[in-house]
């Protein structure tokens, strides 16, 4: 049952070193608050999930958090590389980062799977691409009815998932909408759950009853944190900074460089 | 107005499209190519982006496929994984637009890494959504500036399967769809040969000559027996084209 606390309790209490960790989020929702507690808190050797590990993921890498991706498409969006992550997979800086690379199909299969308590997800994918040969965790299975071979993929099943959502109600429930990505899949495929909200209402109010609401008894713990997802959006509340997205790219290109920055904005 | 090589290929790869596509949109110059379809000859294209938007109606090009403007001007917003598996797996997609680090003879793609996969001398983004738009839309456009470094042959790994080997491989791996149809490039426009699948050079930009495109192409490129002139841009097409990127410069600038 979703339990209200702060910020810094809700990490301390639901991760540790060595976690299999899922912070989603599509470019929209993504929780940099709770990824910067994180940091903070110095947790090591995280096994991070994510579709897109975009400038939240470069931060955690380049700090030293994370010994292994599980990811789909790691860059700036529209800007280009993300070098902290391209350091540790170039350099080893600051540690080595072993890899698990799926294409985004794959990895919306995988979440899909965790969520549905099957042991794996099947699609028609990887046809004749490259990544099969060094990720062998992509594997063939034949279908029974049609012989159709197909794509398998193992099922996501993070110790803990992490998402940004617009509210919570005072008992728990979390409303989220716009691109919603893959959070939902995400949390219901986790042992536990972080919700940072934007705020807390009474009451959702009128909505639509396909309205995209996590209950209370699929979240672990729900921390408000007012502007949570920035420099990436919350829809109806504020826009992505996509000023802030570029210059990121020099903020990280240079070790040092970066460095200054985190202990500047995030320590 | 004389147009840059950057501007003939956006309106090149627009004209590409139908009003009837339904289009899986890429970021960067696809994202540009698709929505200066829709602003002038294709106002009724579906454009779609992997972040879940369906029917998305920007009045600026998004940064990334998943900016706000996408969602706020979107018939729906759907999950991701509906998105890659009812709509992109199911069908129903006419044309996937995608860009590309590298591309060879047979409109293989790589974003993935440069070098070898365990110590790659440098690593790209990946794949993310291409290797399966690549299978699943009917057909697939391609626009990429050329250059040696860009297109090359062999690839260092393949991310997106286009035509693979040449020939029937695409039949043979099982994919009923057609492939990478057509490359738009700064310089030119290629299409595979209806038989090899080698990449051929159909369309010269004005003013470009068969040398320069050789030079800019890490292969010994192939040129259709006649090779047309890719009509300029006409001065509709290029003021709404700047006229989108100057609104895109300046949502960009201003912070949320």
């Amino acid at each position: 049952m979703a339990a209200f606390s702060k910020l810094s309790e809700a990490i301390a209490a639901n991760v540790h070193d060595g976690d299999v960790v899922a912070l989603e989020g599509f470019t929209h929702l993504i929780p940099y608050a709770a990824g910067h507690e994180i940091i903070r808190q110095k947790r090591r050797d995280l096994t991070l999930i994510r579709m897109t590990p975009d400038i939240l993921y470069d931060q955690m890498i380049g700090m030293g958090t994370a010994g292994a991706l599980k990811f789909s498409w790691g860059g700036n969006p529209g800007v280009g590389s993300l070098h902290r992550f391209r350091d540790a997979v170039e350099n080893g800086w600051p540690r080595t980062l072993r890899l698990e690379e799926h294409s985004h199909a794959a990895m919306a299969c995988a979440y899909q799977a965790g969520a549905a308590n099957l042991p794996c997800g099947i699609l028609r994918g990887y046809l004749g691409v490259d990544l099969p040969k060094v990720n062998t965790a992509i594997r063939q299975i034949e279908c029974p009815f049609t012989g159709e071979r197909l794509a398998a993929v193992p099922a996501i099943r993070p110790d803990v998932a992490i998402i940004h959502a617009q509210r919570a109600d005072r008992a728990g429930n979390v409303f989220l909408e716009g691109i919603i990505g893959v959070q939902r899949e995400a949390v219901l495929a986790a042992k536990r759950s972080v919700v940072t909200v934007e705020e807390v209402v009474d009451d959702f109010g009128s909505r639509s009853p396909n309205a995209v609401i996590l209950p209370r008894w699929t979240v672990t713990s729900i921390a408000v944190a007012p502007r949570g997802a920035f420099p990436s959006y919350a829809h109806g509340y504020y826009k992505r900074d996509n000023t802030f997205h570029k210059a990121w790219d020099a903020h990280s290109r240079d070790r040092e460089t970066f460095l200054s920055w985190m202990k500047q904005n995030v320590l | 107005m004389s147009s840059s090589p950057a501007e003939m290929m956006i309106v090149a790869a627009a004209r590409a499209l139908s009003n009837d596509d339904v289009c899986f949109v890429g970021i960067g110059a696809p994202s540009a190519a698709c929505n200066l379809a829709r602003l002038t000859h294709a106002p009724d294209i579906v454009l779609i982006y992997e972040s879940g938007t369906i029917g998305a109606r920007p009045s600026v090009l998004p940064l990334s496929i998943g900016d706000g403007e996408l969602c706020d001007t979107a018939l729906t917003t759907v999950s991701v994984p509906e998105m890659f598996g009812y709509w992109l797996q199911g069908g129903r997609i006419t044309v996937g637009f995608l860009g590309g680090a590298q591309i060879d003879r047979f409109a293989n793609l790589n974003t993935t890494v440069i070098g070898d996969y365990n110590r790659p001398s440098v690593r790209l983004p990946g794949g993310g959504g291409a290797p399966e738009i690549s299978a699943h839309c009917q057909r697939v456009f391609i626009t990429m500036s050329m250059g040696r470094r860009a297109f090359v042959d062999p690839l260092p790994f393949m991310t997106s399967f286009g035509h693979g080997q040449g020939g029937n491989h695409r039949a043979r791996l099982g994919l009923k769809t057609l492939g990478p149809t057509e490359v738009i490039t700064d310089l030119c426009v290629l299409k595979p040969d209806p038989q090899t699948k080698e990449l051929t050079v159909t369309s010269l930009h004005p003013g470009v000559t068969q040398e320069e495109v050789s030079a800019a192409c890490g292969w010994k490129l192939q040129f259709a027996a006649d090779v047309a002139e890719t009509p300029p841009p006409t001065e509709e097409e290029l003021a709404v084209l700047r006229q989108l990127e100057e609104r895109t410069q300046r949502a960009h600038a201003a912070a949320g």
